[in-house]
């Protein structure tokens, strides 16, 4: 299977070793990964600001990128769910590109949805010593539904104990810019957020989500928890989370 | 009502300082509507719900589809039956209706049952003005009435209030000894209420549907008072918007099972009050004179356009009950009658996009609030249409289009992008120091201010990747 990894902009200038633990992880699964290297941004952030006109450029481009390959895969559910649900409403005046768009949304997919459900992965090559808590982030679970395929991986890790946290569907109060809009009211709905990972009990939160990952992290630090982790799910099924 | 909109940021950052009301919230958050609902969607069957949510929605956009033939049978089968049809372009005009009526029937007092409508008019106000003492007798709006304040909440008004502040409220009110148990609190505003009950001369209700085909009106309600404004007083107006006729009781039958699952996570409400014409020759109750006013209030404004599909809303507010949003500063931050996502849809809508520039911005667009509305509107892409339309019209501030624009056009632009992200790195890198982390950083206080930005490992994906193909 030759799949695109469409990294992120997030995870290219954040977090790289998401962008590798997702190589790997494809790679276990017997894929051959192609990572476009003119890529750059979804154009998330210009949809959900009203900015269609930029939004639309960068779809276009990421489309023209993607188009040859037989699966894109993001590590993110948030830009792949971008893609998939909202990429076809950006071209609905345009039959030709929509048409191009749709066979593209089709091959589109999160991380640890393509590995349960397309790629088959068997095992997985990580091991993580600890309890973990997982937090659904919104777009993946609630824009491509992935809900199931994050925990099956996770309970393949050895060493790995997944506790559930009180409110794992509850959005973490990112929400891109409103993050830096409305900061005072994001890090507030974070705090609820924090609490539920701490009364977890566990060592670390596991997500699927940059942003989300960002702003857990740094609302439990200024909170002053320095121990729990926030692990992307893709370093921890690639045993990148040390 | 006073449109305070504008001032979504300060007033949220007013309630994120008032402990009191974060307390509040807190337990409205964790013993509320959210949970009940949970447990009897569950009860009903979580597939059969979603299949229920699906008809619900067709019955809307149908009924909304043709709603000018709805509404003139309406009209003409409530008048057969006796009752008087008005309408209402504005809620100032509304409001005139409304005194007319209590002009022609000599009216002093008038109870009322919950009304929304009547917030967006600011009818209180017109009666009170005009000499009419207008009382609230849903419990809630009883207690913010007394407060002097607006619903913080569509179907729980007061939800704001701690059982202490309402008993404050009660005592100062009252004259009575302050009493803490809920149990006799409810017990004395009831003693209250029935005196104004039986004194009125005018009841006022809202209408949560209209059925075109009996003429009828239909309140869902917990606390009874609904069927005491509507049958009590000599003189009954009904109230409402005008995309709340349905053509048939069967609709209304398959949105009630929606509507109180929603709300409150009843099966069904303790009350379902329909009134059909004013009381008949030989019948017990009801009033001598009933009308009907249907008010537009911006409404016909939104068919056709980008937001037709905000007129199946039916009020069940679980949008605002799952929002993460609004369960953190609460209603009244959002400044009009309609709080949480529905208010941030509904409020530019009716009052002007210029005049709640915010409210669109003012969601994280997790989509709570989508997956549980009974009747399927998608409240994010609204919100984001509502976004795009501010755009379009320039409402948005130059610096934040400036930078919009500025990230795509280098986004665009690879081998600058590489550039950028690189020096980007670096630099975040640096401000991270020994800690790697950033805990202030100029331009984005917004995000620093109460929270940390975890540093960037160092370099880019892009660079790292190109490395190890080299090396490779």
């Amino acid at each position: 299977m030759r799949v695109g990894l469409f990294v992120t902009c997030l995870v290219d200038l954040m977090r790289p070793s998401i962008g590798f633990a997702a190589i790997r992880l494809l790679e276990a699964a017997g894929c051959e990964v192609h990572v476009p290297a003119a890529q750059t941004c979804c154009g998330q952030p210009g949809y959900n600001s009203g900015d269609r006109t930029s939004a639309r450029a960068l779809a276009a481009k990421l489309l023209d990128e993607f188009e040859a390959c037989e699966y894109v895969v993001a590590p993110s559910g948030s830009c792949a769910g971008m893609i998939r649900t909202h990429y076809p409403d950006l071209f609905r005046d345009d039959a030709y590109t929509l048409g191009r768009i749709e066979r593209l949304c089709a091959r589109v997919y999160e991380l640890t949805d393509f590995l349960v459900n397309v790629a088959g992965l068997a095992a997985v090559p990580g091991r993580h010593a600890g309890t973990v808590t997982y937090h659904d982030a919104c777009s993946g679970l609630r824009e491509l539904g992935v809900k199931r395929e994050p925990r099956a991986l996770l309970g393949r890790v050895p060493g790995l104990a997944l506790r559930e946290m009180d409110d794992c569907e509850q959005c973490c109060g990112f929400g891109g810019t409103f993050a830096v809009k409305f900061g005072d009211v994001s890090a507030a709905i974070a705090d609820r957020k924090c609490a539920a990972i701490e009364a977890s009990g566990a060592g670390a939160v596991v997500l699927g989500d940059l942003g989300c990952m960002l702003n857990i992290e740094g609302r439990l630090r200024r909170r002053g928890n320095e121990k729990v982790k926030v692990l992307h799910v893709a370093e921890v099924l690639a045993g990148r989370d040390s | 009502m006073h449109v305070r909109s504008m001032h979504f940021k300060a007033r949220a950052g007013s309630a994120l300082g008032d402990e009191v009301l974060q307390a509040n919230l807190r337990r409205f958050g964790a013993s509320g509507f959210a949970l009940s609902r949970a447990k009897v969607v569950e009860a009903y069957g979580a597939a059969e719900f979603e299949r229920l949510r699906t008809a619900g929605a067709a019955i809307r956009d149908r009924a909304l589809a043709t709603l000018d033939a709805h509404i003139e049978r309406f009209e003409r089968e409530a008048t057969r039956r006796g009752a008087t049809v008005l309408f209402a372009e504005t809620g100032a005009e509304a409001c005139d209706l409304v005194l007319e009526i209590c002009r022609r029937h000599g009216v002093k007092k008038a109870i009322k049952s919950k009304s929304m409508l009547s917030e967006e008019a600011g009818l209180n106000e017109a009666l009170a003005a005009a000499g009419v003492e207008p009382v609230e007798t849903d419990l809630g709006e009883y207690i913010i009435q007394l407060a002097g304040e607006p619903p913080s909440h569509i179907i729980a008004p007061a939800v704001h209030k701690s059982k202490d502040e309402v008993a404050d409220l009660f005592a100062a009110h009252h004259r009575q000894p302050r009493k803490t148990d809920i149990g006799e609190r409810t017990r004395e505003a009831r003693a209250v209420l029935r005196g104004h009950f039986v004194s009125a001369d005018l009841g006022i209700s809202g209408g949560n549907f209209l059925i075109a085909e009996t003429g009828s009106g239909l309140v869902v309600t917990n606390e009874g008072n609904g069927r005491m404004v509507t049958t009590l007083p000599r003189v009954h107006v009904c109230i409402t918007g005008i995309e709340k006729v349905i053509p048939t009781l069967e609709d209304f039958s398959a949105l009630l099972r929606l509507l109180t699952r929603s709300a409150t996570g009843q099966p069904i409400s303790n009350y379902v009050s329909v009134f059909t014409g004013p009381r008949r020759a030989g019948d017990r109750d009801g009033p001598e004179h009933m009308y009907f006013i249907l008010v537009d209030a911006g409404r016909t404004n939104l068919v056709g356009g980008d937001m037709q599909e905000m007129l199946r809303c039916i009020r069940c507010g679980a949008c605002m009950n799952h929002c993460p949003v609004y369960k953190t500063v609460g209603g009244h931050a959002y400044g009009w009658v309609y709080p949480g996502p529905m208010g941030a849809v509904l409020t530019p809508s009716y009052v002007g996009l210029e005049n709640a520039l915010d409210l669109p911005h003012a969601a994280t667009l997790c989509n709570q609030c989508g997956v549980v509305c009974p009747v399927r509107i998608p409240l994010p892409e609204l919100l984001r249409k509502l976004r795009e339309q501010q755009v379009e019209r320039r409402l948005r501030p130059s610096t934040e289009m400036l930078a919009l624009r500025m990230w795509s056009w280098v986004a665009r632009r690879p081998r600058l992008y590489a550039l950028a992200t690189r020096w980007a790195g670096r630099c975040l890198r640096l401000l991270g120091g020994a800690s790697r982390r950033i805990r202030r950083l100029p331009g984005a206080s917004g995000w620093t201010r109460e929270r940390d930005l975890p540093a960037p490992q160092g370099q880019t994906f892009r660079d790292l990747y190109r490395q190890s193909k080299r090396a490779g």
